[in-house]
């Protein structure tokens, strides 16, 4: 008998074997192919940190970090991603000293029910380095600039594609603001 | 209402060969998936044609963006976030640069393919209008072999194209004859970030002895496909940009076009935003502001 959520449709086991690098630590899974990296996170490595929020990519809640490059998770397959570096929420902290981004967001209130502040937080700190490649974003007065400013402009344009339905958004500039004035004194 | 998620085969082929075999086995049965920005929202949404899909993602023969004397030829899996930072295309190709980096945002530029954008054939996409505006080439492939296909030529219908069952779109090819354009390119949308065009026009134009000596328009969200509006080019190539000019081509454009109302806009506002553009645009490369 099939189970009853199968609809009593009969499925052969399709799973194959991922490797995910995650955090430092490697997971050996076995997953179906279609599983996409925020269920892997969520459902198979139990780090629930990274958030499902609409789930198509529109709120930015998934938002993890690729090899220093953000994604979001739930349109990427699992598969997709073996033998590369991911980082999620419960990676960015060194053992009990906070990123920078972390301490700023506590410090400036930007958050308020705090769901989409891992993605946030995921999604500032593939933009600094962004920053620090140069790369240009759509509000960039020139195409090829390399040398851009941080400015208000720059950083809503580039946090665009993370949603706060919280409206903590002022909080949220703020505490990016800070944290990149930090990293760019020291 | 979300699919249900065992009904969804998806396979991951360990090179080309064997993602072409999966079409050329069971043509019109399985569906390349790569970035998943659209199909994913279709997944969600319970919307997906297909139930049988294989990654192309991890396939490096659709990767990468190659340099000749002749041509630029982009990877079908080249992302947004790679044409935007691509030195060559900032350079020759800005309205592909200025098309990707208004796509979604970053973190949605960085798994988005151009490959995609172009067989997912929505009328609204952003960088086909460019893609036609520069000429581009597509190079699609079979187990059966290689062939190329002009892109005005390709799509056909809403969500129609020149694809066969068994084929795969693997390039994009650009030929580089744009050094002496003026190139202009407009998204009209509800909001700056984050929004699916009302409308999108592409333009380059080359003006000699303040004449049209060439021009390639092209405009998204106006018609069953993306549009390259070569009536619209005749009554321009040759004339100066004057107010008769400049008027009669705004009535050829509202002729060639065909926008409808739907959920984001009407057909009476796509008809007279995509006129102004027309017409800023040849005010725009008349007066030599460039892009």
């Amino acid at each position: 008998m099939s189970e009853t959520n199968s609809g009593g449709r009969e499925f052969a086991d399709r799973t194959v074997p991922v490797i995910l690098q995650i955090n430092g630590i490697k997971h050996e899974l076995q997953l179906e192919p279609r599983v996409s990296l925020l269920d892997a996170l969520r459902e198979y490595v139990g780090l629930t940190g990274t958030k499902k929020g609409c789930n198509q990519g529109a709120c930015g809640a998934c938002t993890v970090l690729v090899d220093n490059e953000r994604i979001n998770s739930c349109f990427a397959l699992a598969v997709q991603y073996q033998d590369r570096e991911i980082t999620t929420i419960e990676g960015v902290a060194h053992s009990d000293q906070l990123h920078a981004l972390q301490a700023a967001f506590i410090e400036c209130d930007g958050f308020q029910c705090g769901y989409c502040t891992p993605g946030q937080i995921c999604s500032a700190i593939a933009m600094f380095e962004e920053f620090k490649q140069g790369a240009p974003s759509a509000v960039t007065e020139h195409l090829a600039e390399t040398e851009i400013e941080f400015s208000e402009a720059e950083i809503k344009e580039r946090m665009s594609g993370n949603l706060c339905r919280c409206g903590a958004y002022v909080g949220i500039v703020e505490a990016i603001r800070e944290a990149f004035d930090k990293e760019a004194a020291r | 209402m979300r699919a249900y998620l065992p009904d969804y085969e998806l396979r991951v082929p360990k090179d080309l060969e064997e993602a072409l075999a999966f079409l050329a086995n069971e043509p019109g049965m399985w569906k390349p998936f790569a970035g998943g920005t659209d199909l994913m929202v279709l997944l969600e949404a319970g919307k997906l044609e297909h139930t049988k899909f294989f990654s192309v993602w991890n396939l490096a023969e659709l990767r990468g963006i190659e340099v000749t004397d002749e041509s630029v030829t982009l990877g079908a899996l080249t992302t947004y976030t790679e044409v935007r930072r691509n030195s060559i295309l900032q350079e020759e190709f800005p309205m592909l640069c200025v098309a990707a980096r208004e796509t979604g945002g970053i973190a949605i530029q960085n798994r988005g393919t151009i490959g995609g954008n172009i067989v997912n054939a929505s009328p609204a996409a952003d960088s086909p209008p460019a893609l036609l505006a520069y000429d581009a080439e597509l190079e699609l492939l079979s187990s059966k072999g290689a062939r190329k296909i002009p892109y005005k030529d390709f799509h056909t219908g809403y969500k129609q194209m020149k694809l066969r069952d068994d084929e795969l779109l693997t390039g994009i090819r650009l030929p580089r004859t744009t050094k002496s354009l003026r190139h202009y390119y407009r998204k009209v949308g509800t909001r700056k970030a984050q929004a699916i065009s009302k409308v999108c026009f592409a333009g380059v134009a080359k003006i000699e002895d303040e004449s049209v000596a060439d021009v390639r328009i092209a405009l998204g969200s106006v018609a069953p496909i993306v549009l390259r509006c070569e009536k619209t080019e005749a009554v321009l190539r040759g004339k100066s940009v004057d107010e008769r000019t400049i008027s009669a081509a705004r009535a050829a454009l509202i002729n060639e076009i065909a926008p409808i109302d739907d959920i984001r806009s009407t057909a009476k506002y796509r008809l007279r935003v995509a006129a102004n553009l027309l017409e800023d645009f040849l005010k725009t490369v008349r007066d030599g502001e460039l892009n």
